[in-house]
């Protein structure tokens, strides 16, 4: 060690570099599908819904699009869309809170990782609640269940059913227990509304893992998934970690849960505007 | 935030000297030392003070579920299995009587020996776990049994037979099934309350901690993996993520603490089931009579609550 000149360390270095970026897995362009490697110009894999047209694969897509997607055109009206996150722990890890916080409301345009309001879908009245992965890898704190939580009340006094679209990592570490405190906040909420016989449809888009998915995103009157969405409690890195087990091919994705009788159906990003209008139309929660 | 855990302390104080301290000298000596405790809540969170507590909370000698059931009720009988697929060790279920009427308890149980740990999968449940509990929930709001529960995990088991089970949707059916009891419960953490593992069993109308427990919404060790990118900054995290029972009480996100003896419940197990059993005793008592539906509804609007936002 102590022979080892400057130079020997550079190359070294220069080797290192090489070496990731032939791996070529780390940093693909978001429009190259993982799938099948065809590449896309955003306004295609847009005008496709976001599927891959070539293997069916299901890109995500952010919250905005995801209304668009759904909604009869102009029906969406935002609620609640004041609300913000605080930092009640002062927390500090690379970077404060607050500074993520700030950072990711410029990047995406958002308040926060979920979008609610009133909207049609085939003129049938609904309330959405659509979570975005792009916030803070769509992580639920406060306000995402806060927002949760008046999308319930709200449709407890007008009667619409509310269809969620989750997309969320789990709980928001940066707000500690108050982040795990979200879980029995958000049912709190979802009970209410279930007693006074409201409607909740649950979409689970990639990925619904953690803390969505031992929450309100499970306790749907109907559960349906995209196809390929991963939906885990523990994602599969740490599973493997802890059991060191070899995971199944399909693990923790949509098709494995339908297998083992977790969700009602896996219904393709084409089909779930009209899969949702059917929906609302069996349950029959018009006023 | 530190006034409003001052005022919990003070309240647990209040609580405790009220308290019929029959039980011999050593729990007034307690009492004098919650009041030292209460002095040194405004200081004494240094990151090397929280991670005392992770140890401790962590500790192979602490007591667990039934070392705490063994002391605390009488005539126990556990209750097995979740009536689909199996009897799942780490969460132990059974109906006992406690201050002189048959209450329910659930709670996790961890394992003193490398074959008792195996056997009780080091305290992590598979859905079946919260099936059982559930199964035994219900049955507890059936006979009108108030539900005590005890919280010692890591964590909810993270197996592929666990995700395959439905680990997600167990643990989000026990809290529903939780909020939904018409009966008195108290939960309170008794080592490690890890995250949606602990959860699941604790939405309670009265969430106690004992003072050198911890409960947070993931394990400092797994926390500093993600963010810091080290799992050797675990003590950072502890300290970043307040997860200690004074924070936890200021946060808003429990009810009361539980002193422990000095040194922690290891040091003297027979005086921690004491000091737990007055505590769970006491809030049971507040929570008698109290209609079905009234208990239901405050449980729901507490948790409802909860949460920091402008």
């Amino acid at each position: 060690m102590a022979q080892m000149s400057a130079t020997d360390k550079i190359d070294v270095s220069i080797e290192h570099k090489q070496a990731t970026l032939d791996d070529g897995t780390a940093k693909k362009h978001p429009n190259t599908c993982p799938g099948c490697g065809s590449h896309y110009r955003d306004d295609e894999l847009q005008a496709h819904l976001r599927v891959c047209p070539q293997c069916g694969h299901h890109f995500p897509v952010r919250s905005g699009e995801r209304i668009a997607q759904l909604v009869d055109p102009g029906s969406f009206s935002e609620e609640d869309a004041a609300l913000r996150s605080s930092d009640p722990l002062g927390f500090f890890d690379l970077k404060p809170y607050t500074e993520r916080l700030a950072e990711a409301e410029v990047s995406t345009g958002l308040g926060d990782a979920m979008i609610t309001g009133t909207a049609r879908i085939e003129d049938l009245p609904c309330r959405l609640a659509v979570m975005d992965f792009s916030f803070m890898g769509g992580s639920m704190g406060s306000v995402v269940g806060e927002k949760f939580a008046r999308a319930c009340e709200h449709s407890v006094s007008d009667g619409r059913p509310i269809v969620s679209i989750s997309s969320s990592g789990g709980a928001r570490m940066q707000e500690g227990i108050l982040a795990l405190m979200q879980l029995p906040k958000t049912i709190s909420a979802l009970e209410e509304l279930q007693d006074a016989r409201g409607v909740m449809l649950s979409v689970l888009a990639h990925p619904t893992t953690g803390g969505l998915l031992a929450s309100f995103a499970s306790l749907g009157d109907v559960l349906v998934a995209e196809p390929g969405a991963l939906m885990s409690f523990a994602g599969p890195r740490v599973v493997a970690q802890t059991t060191r087990e070899k995971l199944p091919d399909d693990f923790g994705l949509a098709e494995s849960n339908l297998r083992f009788g977790h969700i009602d159906r896996i219904v393709p990003r084409p089909e779930l505007r009209s899969v949702l209008a059917q929906l609302l139309r069996l349950f029959g929660a018009v006023r | 935030m530190t006034s409003d855990a001052e005022l919990g302390l003070r309240d647990r104080l209040a609580k405790l000297s009220g308290v019929s301290l029959l039980r011999g000298t050593r729990l007034s000596a307690e009492l004098e030392r919650l009041q030292r405790q209460l002095e040194r809540l405004k200081e004494d969170t240094s990151d090397e003070a929280i991670w005392e507590r992770v140890e401790l909370a962590r500790h192979q000698e602490r007591p667990y579920t039934l070392d705490y059931v063994e002391r605390m009720l009488d005539d126990f009988f556990e209750l097995h299995g979740d009536r689909g697929r199996m009897d799942d060790h780490a969460i132990v279920a059974g109906i006992g009587k406690l201050d002189g009427r048959t209450i329910a308890l659930i709670g996790h149980q961890k394992g003193r020996d490398l074959k008792e740990r195996t056997n009780r999968n080091f305290g992590m449940a598979y859905p079946e776990g919260y099936r059982k509990a559930m199964r035994v929930m219900e049955l507890a709001n059936r006979h009108g049994f108030p539900l005590v529960t005890l919280v010692d995990t890591p964590g909810a088991y993270p197996g592929v037979a666990a995700e395959q089970h439905g680990q997600g949707g167990a643990i989000a059916h026990s809290q529903a099934e939780m909020i939904r009891l018409g009966i008195p419960t108290v939960s309170a953490v008794i080592g490690e309350g890890g995250s949606g593992g602990a959860i699941a069993i604790a939405v309670a109308d009265r969430v106690l901690m004992q003072e050198n427990a911890i409960y947070s919404v993931i394990s400092p060790e797994g926390c500093a993996a993600i963010l810091w990118r080290d799992a050797s900054q675990a003590k950072k995290a502890a300290s970043a993520f307040r997860l200690d029972a004074a924070h936890c009480l200021a946060l808003g996100v429990i009810d009361g603490i539980v002193p422990e003896p000095v040194g922690g419940a290891q040091a003297d197990v027979e005086l921690a089931a004491v000091l737990l059993r007055e505590s769970v005793v006491s809030h049971l008592r507040e929570l008698d009579g109290i209609a079905p539906d009234k208990l239901r509804r405050a449980r729901r609007a507490k948790f409802r609550a909860m949460g920091v936002f402008t």
